[in-house]
């Protein structure tokens, strides 16, 4: 986390969760970012990312992704993986930030 | 004269298991044991091979070791789970739909406010504003 404030980078989650659900997981990882609620998938559709019926009980949900967004509000990269075990590693998403944002 | 139990079967039998349960609680919690699953891997392989063995005895020293009933059993058992541990890691975990309508680099990316856990608004204007960037994590939920 120190390597993404001290880049000025700001992280926020994003899942159809509840903010009582997103509480719990923010809980008891420790995190330290906001992790936000878009429960009829709203935000995760205007972003393209919708997995329709993709939850246990067939709910719509996110589709794993990963998008730095610059301070003027451009997409620089993003990483949609093809596994949802698989995400981008802070390092993975570090690195994307310096050679496209630059410190 | 009475048969020795078959430790092999059993002993390949218990590693499968540890294989298969494992994997969520331990190794699935760091990228490195958790993206391709190695350990598991390695204990499926090393479960295997003590199942052969345990039921070469079987077979070869039916007289000695017990297990021509269950060896099979236990065997097939564990070819059942290793399949469905395959299954899960090689396929469902990749149904997911294509990247074609995402965002993509380059575009604006769409603005929106959306409520933290404390209930407090966070837009991504403000956050962009405050910050040189902002790392969206789009996640399936459900944890």
């Amino acid at each position: 986390m120190n390597d993404f404030t001290q880049r000025h980078i700001e992280i926020a989650a994003i899942s159809v969760d509840s903010t009582d659900d997103s509480r719990k997981l923010s809980q008891a990882k420790g995190y330290t970012f906001p992790v936000l609620s878009d429960p009829a998938a709203e935000v995760i559709r205007r972003y393209g990312l919708l997995h329709s019926k993709g939850g246990e009980d067939g709910q719509d949900i996110a589709r794993p992704a990963e998008i730095l967004i610059d301070s003027s509000g451009m997409i620089r990269w993003e990483n949609l993986t093809g596994d949802i075990r698989v995400r981008a590693r802070p390092g993975q998403v570090l690195q994307a930030f310096d050679s496209t944002i630059g410190r | 004269m009475k048969r020795r139990h078959n430790i092999l079967l059993w002993a390949g039998f218990v590693l499968v298991l540890v294989a298969v349960i494992t994997y969520i609680p331990i190794f699935a919690v760091f990228a490195s044991t958790r993206d391709v699953p190695w350990v598991n891997y390695l204990l499926f392989l090393a479960g295997a091979i003590l199942l052969v063995l345990g039921l070469r005895r079987a077979f070869a020293q039916p007289h000695i070791y017990r297990g021509k009933i269950l060896g099979p059993i236990l065997a097939s058992i564990s070819l059942l789970l290793f399949a469905l541990f395959c299954f899960v890691i090689l396929y469902a975990s990749k149904a997911i739909p294509a990247s074609e309508t995402a965002v993509r680099v380059g575009q604006p990316a769409p603005n929106f406010t959306l409520a933290n856990w404390d209930g407090k608004q966070v837009s991504l204007t403000d956050q962009l504003k405050n910050n040189h960037a902002v790392v969206l994590i789009f996640y399936r939920g459900y944890w």
